[in-house]
């Protein structure tokens, strides 16, 4: 190891990055790209998180108090499209720009000056979203999902929409290709497959999901934008469409894009328990062909997101059971964790706690979707507060907590400096009650029958709300902080060793210096 | 900086790019592949309930002994100056008999209108069993300003109707077309 990191060391003599702005502009490193991807995605969590604050500071109370219902409608769109698209996608792309290099030992991406061009695409996409807010008739306010016929009556901000989707598309697809590409071509002789780390793994499957399911939402925002301006009818039953159509073409992007947002988590997950387990994952291959189908069953089960549309009772059954089968695979992951950890010597660093913390309540938000999978008690819960808690379980303390699990569990290799462990700490315990504070409450009030995207509500939903809110506020506080502890680590901090943690394992802890020179793995590290 | 690849490095990456491109416009065809499919989706299972866009040819074949009810609902899309209704609500007709009856709308506006009526029949199963060789559904209908007009459906239940069916219900939904972009 220390030789490799020697000479590594040495060949990085006068090859550093560029000095000033530009740098970052005509990047084509991976680590730069990776930097810019993880920075871009925390100022839109921020971003969209403000949203979520103006959205829950309205339901403080019941009645209207602070914005009207329009704006609220901007908000609860805005706020979703700007996480799925701005916070959790890129900061899983910017991980993977970070690690995947590293972690099959290539000196870099395998189309690095397309990988410049997919994350410079993505501020002027969401220039063009956001831009929206100040324009005649506001932001999109229809909801994240643009149900036709609704969303054409948006106001100018329409084709910015679409348009700005579209962009985000393009971004995605090449980030996807350039993926593939780096693990299919890239890897260290030796590096075989079914050597690769989980989350090379996830990432290759949700490379291909991306690739199959993106073009599909841009056909669908397409036929929005013709319906609208070019006299086509594909979703409206006026001209001989039918806006059934839309959801459907929508969620078969839709579900394989909620997986999108959660395999990569899987595989930061599988590195982090068995490092401070101190044991090898657990089921290895189990864990790659447990991915691979939760993959393949996302294509199947879309219209469990419109059970009310007026299904035949035949389709509602197949949907129903298609979705309890992902529960299969997800199971096996979840046991695999929990084996791994059985009789480890475990100890409990920050990202160790929010690796734990993802396996307990991702587990809460599954069990919550196997609830709404039921066909007719999904009557009931449809479109109700349930559904919010569900999804924000998982997306929130699922997706969110691990690319928060990774910055802390990676940024020591990154910067070279630990984070402050106390700080660290608190960051987990504050935001993990409050997180729970927030979300879980909402079950009650959607199984209670709160309608979601709603500015108002009945009387007897008040207290529920007020406490949801309460933990609302208390979490966007923890991330502010979280932003404060990674400057900390950046500006300075301990001296991180260059295997970062005792029971590390894996080329970028193994075979690289912390923090890891700007061109690293220049010659292929030899796999054993 | 360029990573060190050799040549054939390059070129297996040139290759399975344009595999992935492929596989992305395919994609891209298949969104817009998937507006034919979800037509003959629904008409092979009976999803939404659609009819047949046009007049279908039929032969009377009367089935005395078996009596299916016909129920007719009419909705505007917008409750705008419109008067919209069935002439009678219910009918009770023999499967392989054709049937007429009348639809009433009035524009009850002091300009001119162009409106569009969208069948859906209740069960979905049975919109294939239910053939129109007339129907104002076929066509765009015109009214002068405050012009009222009956119009007609001719309409037979076909005798392969499944046994479990006793009710059909026919809905039309009024469209005013200058509401969509269909000009």
């Amino acid at each position: 190891m220390s030789e490799a990191v020697a000479h590594d060391i040495h060949d990085d003599h006068g090859h550093g990055p560029e000095k000033g702005l530009m740098r970052w502009v005509y990047t084509t490193n991976h680590k730069d790209i990776g930097t810019l991807y993880l920075l871009f995605s925390l100022a839109m969590f921020i971003f969209g998180g403000a949203m979520a604050m103006i959205i829950r500071a309205e339901l403080f109370q019941p009645g209207m108090q602070l914005v009207d219902p329009h704006f609220f409608n901007q908000m609860t769109t805005m706020h979703a499209l700007i996480m799925v698209f701005g916070a959790v996608m890129p900061a899983f792309v910017g991980l993977a720009n970070w690690l995947i290099p590293m972690m099959i030992g290539a000196p870099d991406m395998a189309l690095p000056r397309m990988n410049n061009w997919s994350f410079w695409i993505l501020p002027f996409a969401f220039a063009l979203m956001s831009a929206t807010l100040f324009m005649e008739g506001g932001a999109p306010a229809a909801g994240w999902t643009m149900y036709a016929p609704l969303v054409l009556q948006t106001g100018d901000a329409f084709p910015f929409l679409i348009f700005a989707i579209h962009l985000l598309g393009i971004s995605s697809v090449m980030g996807a290709i350039n993926i593939i590409a780096t693990i299919m071509n890239m890897r260290a002789p030796g590096m075989t497959l079914m050597k690769m780390p989980l989350f090379v793994w996830t990432w290759f499957i949700t490379a291909y999901l991306l690739i199959a399911v993106m073009p599909v939402f841009a056909g669908a925002v397409t036929m929005l934008l013709t319906d609208k301006f070019f006299g086509t009818a594909f979703f409206s039953a006026a001209g001989g469409g039918d806006p059934v159509l839309y959801q459907h073409i929508f969620w078969f992007f839709g579900h394989p894009e909620v997986y999108i947002m959660i395999l990569p988590a899987f595989g930061i997950i599988s590195a982090i328990i068995p490092t401070f387990a101190r044991k090898p994952l657990f089921g290895y291959s189990s864990m790659v062909y447990a991915t691979a189908s939760i993959a393949f069953l996302s294509f199947v089960v879309w219209a469990h997101h419109m059970f009310t549309v007026g299904m035949p009772l035949a389709g509602e059954l197949f949907f129903m059971y298609a979705t309890m089968m992902i529960a299969v695979p997800t199971g096996v992951k979840i046991f695999n964790w929990v084996s791994t950890m059985w009789k480890g010597a475990m100890t409990f660093e920050t990202p160790m706690l929010f690796a734990l913390a993802f396996v307990v309540l991702f587990t809460i938000g599954g069990f919550s979707g196997l609830m709404l999978a039921i066909t007719p008690v999904d009557f009931q819960y449809h479109d109700t507060y349930f559904v919010v808690a569900h999804f924000h379980y998982v997306l929130v303390t699922g997706a969110v907590y691990s690319i928060i699990a990774a910055a802390y569990y990676w940024m020591p290799k990154w910067t070279g400096h630990m984070y402050n462990e106390t700080a660290g700490k608190i960051h987990f315990w504050w935001s993990t009650i409050s997180v729970n504070v927030l979300f879980f409450p909402q079950h009650f009030l959607g199984l209670a029958g709160m309608p979601r995207r709603i500015p108002d509500y009945s009387v007897q939903f008040a207290d529920w709300n007020m406490v949801s809110s309460i933990g609302g506020f208390a979490f966007g506080l923890a991330q502010i902080y979280f932003c404060w502890i990674v400057y900390k680590t950046i500006k300075g901090g301990e001296k991180a060793t260059d295997q970062v943690w005792e029971g590390a394992t894996g080329l970028e802890f193994e075979n690289l210096p912390s923090p890891v020179p700007y061109h690293s793995f220049t010659t292929a590290p030899q796999i054993r | 900086m360029e990573p060190e690849s050799s040549r054939a490095e390059r070129k297996s990456n040139k290759r399975l790019v344009t595999m992935l491109v492929a596989m992305v416009f395919f994609m891209s065809g298949f969104s817009f592949a998937l507006v034919p499919l979800y037509d003959i989706f629904c008409e092979i299972t009976g999803l939404n309930g659609k009819t047949a866009d046009g007049p279908v040819a039929v032969k009377q074949n009367i089935d005395p002994d078996r009596t299916v009810k016909v129920q007719f609902i009419a909705n505007m899309n917008s409750a705008e100056s419109w008067k919209f209704k069935p002439d009678v609500f219910e009918m009770e007709v023999h499967p392989g008999k054709l049937e007429e009856t009348l639809f009433y709308a009035e524009n009850m506006a002091d300009v001119n209108k162009v409106a569009r009526a969208v069948p859906s029949v209740v069960p979905g199963q049975a919109a294939r069993y239910f053939h129109k060789t007339e129907c104002f559904c076929f066509s765009e209908q015109a009214f002068e300003p405050r012009e009222g007009k009956n119009m007609p459906l001719r309409f037979m239940v076909d005798p392969e109707l499944p046994e479990k069916i006793k009710t059909i219900s026919l809905s039309y939904t009024f469209f005013e077309l200058d509401r969509v972009a269909v000009k």
